[in-house]
């Protein structure tokens, strides 16, 4: 791709972007233009014809049973995202944004949908709502310690063609194992809300780079951000209901 | 004036779209007049209960536990199980709800009613059931109540009695990890209306939610005061369907659709069905004020006010429990604003946004609040991207990050009382979500 110019789509956010999810791709522009590096954002909207399969860098967010079901049943409608992840862009896919891209999923009244399979992950109704702060440990391209905020009723089994992107340390997760997320190639999907890429700036990078296929010049993390993480990791516990 | 209300159309939502003939206007007879102060005897079960949740009340005041108001309400419930059915009987009680503007729409429509009559009110954010005992206990006799009732409440109110009037405001994500999502709130209300048939429904025609919630009820009156936040409302309530810009009119194929305006809300005022203009004057500022102020006005004319007299007492207020209020607070006069989650945030930064004050932001994530601060990341914070801004609170530095990225010049302070008493000439002001902002009035009134 071109570096002068990073296409990041924004993936139904009138469906799925109920937690602040638009979040993700603010910090993703954002860190490319502390870099010097401009990028412009794809808001597919629900009213589009299907999901361009041009963009760089892709980001689905989460939403509730009914918008869930009429998000899957548009991304079915075009091979737009299937093709871009063949050809290597990163696809960010968060809560429920992790059970469309999986391989299918159990939505709270029952009925079974068929997901796009791009990773392995299989997700039905867990027994409550898991909410609350989580940390996992990953080995995913050096990104190392991972903070969010779950608030979820799925869970999700990882099956043997995808890997979980961290390991929980402390909240609930995927609900299997103690796996949280799943990956496969350069898509990455999680529980995590905060969101994910604004408290973990590793994270951010990573599918950065990925996009744009080469290593990207380290930035420091500014001091509220460096707190931040420091903060969530360590009080979590006395937060968690 | 007139009071006109559109009849109800029978649409659509729950099977193919009704034959429309039209729009069907009928002039609403002339508003009955209020119910006498006679005392109404009530039973003897919620005589005692009503008297030991006063007596209750009146020992947690003395003893410094609290304004009292909430034990005694929880005990008359608790010995009365229908205290509230029963102090409900023979008063016309307005209920109002919605995401944002609660507490300051019930205030407008306590006042607006005490034109005509006395008239009870929770307007102090105590929005359940005990909330609305503990009101409707104060004064037995007083013919009117304005109660502001959580969303996810109107229904439980509505199996109790049905009440005269009901404001539906606006509908918007709020505390996700603990009201649920918008839809479920917008099927409660939906439900909550069915069981009020005889009830006068007052709803914003501009939020599409809302629309979904007062569609098919028989007897409503619209409000148009235009909607800032839309991303709850890009797609149908009822069907899913991308529904576009909201601005204009909007008919989905399921068979929702805007409703034509009674009272639209102007830069100066608002202009009712009858094509008369009247200036609102109000201590409170924004246009979200004029919106809620024209719920309110709707609501008393409904219950027979004079236009007059209830929009100078609705353009007296100058504050609701301590929001838009100057306060001192270390040593310094400051301007409190409350702003609770995405719509109530832009409307603040909107009324902060072209002055030069110093500005302070305070969030906090405690149960009241909701754990999840991600929605900082749904608020336009960008438009502070020319100021420098001061941030507090649990989530500083949640606000801090969010700031950062959005290219705004920002500090992390200890307190809300350091930053104001380090600030210059001029009164700051000072934005905080709920548990921030009511320990900010409880601060500034030591
Ligand atoms: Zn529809």
């Amino acid at each position: 791709m071109s570096r002068e110019q990073v296409r990041i789509a924004l993936v139904l956010p009138d469906l799925l972007g109920t937690y602040g999810d638009r979040g993700n791709v603010i910090v993703l522009a954002q860190r490319l233009a502390w870099r010097g590096i401009g990028s412009e954002t794809v808001t597919v909207l629900s009213s589009a014809e299907a999901v361009p399969e041009s963009c760089d860098l892709y980001v689905i967010g989460g939403g509730e049973d009914v918008a869930q079901v009429a998000a899957v049943r548009f991304l079915h409608r075009g091979p737009g995202l299937r093709r871009a992840v063949e050809r290597g862009a990163p696809v960010l896919g968060i809560c429920g944004g992790l059970q469309v891209l999986g391989i299918s999923f159990v939505t709270g009244d029952g009925v079974r949908h068929d997901g796009l399979g791009l990773v392995d992950a299989v997700t039905e109704p867990g027994s409550g709502r898991a909410i609350g702060e989580v940390t996992t440990r990953s080995t995913v391209g050096g990104v190392g310690l991972l903070t969010g905020f779950e608030n979820h009723l799925g869970r999700t089994r990882v099956g043997p063609d995808s890997q979980p992107l961290g390991r929980v340390v402390r909240g609930i997760g995927n609900g299997h194992d103690d796996a949280e997320g799943v990956v496969r190639g350069h898509v990455v999907c999680t529980y995590l809300h905060g969101p994910v890429l604004a408290r973990n700036p590793k994270l951010a990078d990573l599918l950065l780079e990925w996009a744009i296929g080469e290593p990207l010049e380290p930035l420091p993390d500014p001091p509220e951000l460096s707190a931040l993480r420091a903060e969530r990791t360590r009080v979590h516990a006395r937060n968690r209901k | 004036m007139t009071d006109t209300t559109r009849e109800t159309r029978r649409t659509a939502i729950d099977g193919a779209p009704a034959a429309r003939t039209g729009q069907r206007w009928r002039v609403i007879p002339a508003p009955t007049p209020p119910p006498t102060r006679t005392a109404r005897r009530l039973d003897l079960r919620t005589t005692v209960a009503v008297d030991l949740g006063r007596l209750a009340a009146t020992l947690s005041r003395l003893l410094g536990l609290g304004s009292g108001g909430m034990i005694g309400g929880r005990l008359a419930l608790t010995l009365q199980p229908q205290a509230l059915r029963r102090l409900a009987i023979g008063r016309r009680v307005v209920m109002v709800t919605g995401t944002n503007g609660k507490t300051t729409t019930t205030q407008m429509v306590a006042e607006a009613l005490r034109s005509q009559a006395p008239a009870v009110s929770n307007a102090t954010g105590a929005n359940m059931l005990d909330g609305h005992v503990a009101a409707l206990m104060t004064q037995p006799d007083a013919p009117f109540a304005a109660l502001e009732v959580d969303e996810l409440h109107l229904a439980r109110v509505t199996a109790e009695f049905e009440p005269a009037v009901i404001l539906l405001l606006n509908l918007s994500r709020d505390q996700l990890d603990r009201v649920g999502e918008i839809r479920t709130v917008a099927a409660s209300l939906r439900r909550a209306l069915a069981q009020a048939p005889g009830a006068h429904v007052i709803a914003n025609r501009d939020d599409p939610n809302i629309v979904f919630a007062a569609a098919d009820h028989p007897s409503v009156t619209w409000i148009s005061g235009g909607v800032r936040w839309k991303n709850d409302a890009l797609n149908c309530p009822n069907c899913g369907a991308f529904l576009g810009d909201t601005d204009d009119d909007w008919r989905c194929s399921c068979g929702l659709a805007r409703p034509a305006a009674d009272w639209t809300v102007t830069a100066t005022g608002v202009l009712a069905a009858d094509g008369t203009h009247h200036q609102l004057r109000l201590s409170l500022p924004g246009h979200v004020n004029r919106v809620n102020a024209t719920f309110a006005l709707a609501a008393a004319l409904r219950l027979g006010c004079g236009l007059d007299p209830a929009l100078a007492r609705i353009g007296r207020i100058r504050q609701t429990a301590g929001r838009y209020d100057t306060v001192r607070l270390a040593g310094r006069q400051v301007r409190l604003l409350l702003a609770k989650n995405p719509a109530s945030w832009l409307e603040m930064l909107d009324l902060v946004s072209g002055n030069g004050r110093r500005l302070v932001l305070s969030v906090n994530s405690r149960e009241a609040d909701g754990y999840d601060v991600s929605w900082l990341w749904d608020v336009d914070f960008e438009v502070l991207r020319d100021r420098w801004v001061q941030v507090a609170g649990d989530r500083a530095l949640d606000l801090a990050v969010r700031l950062r990225y959005a290219g705004v010049p920002v500090e992390v302070v200890s307190s809300v009382e350091d930053a104001v008493a380090a600030a210059p000439d001029g009164v700051p002001d000072v934005i905080a979500n709920y548990t921030a902002f009511r320990d900010l009035v409880t601060r500034s009134r030591r």
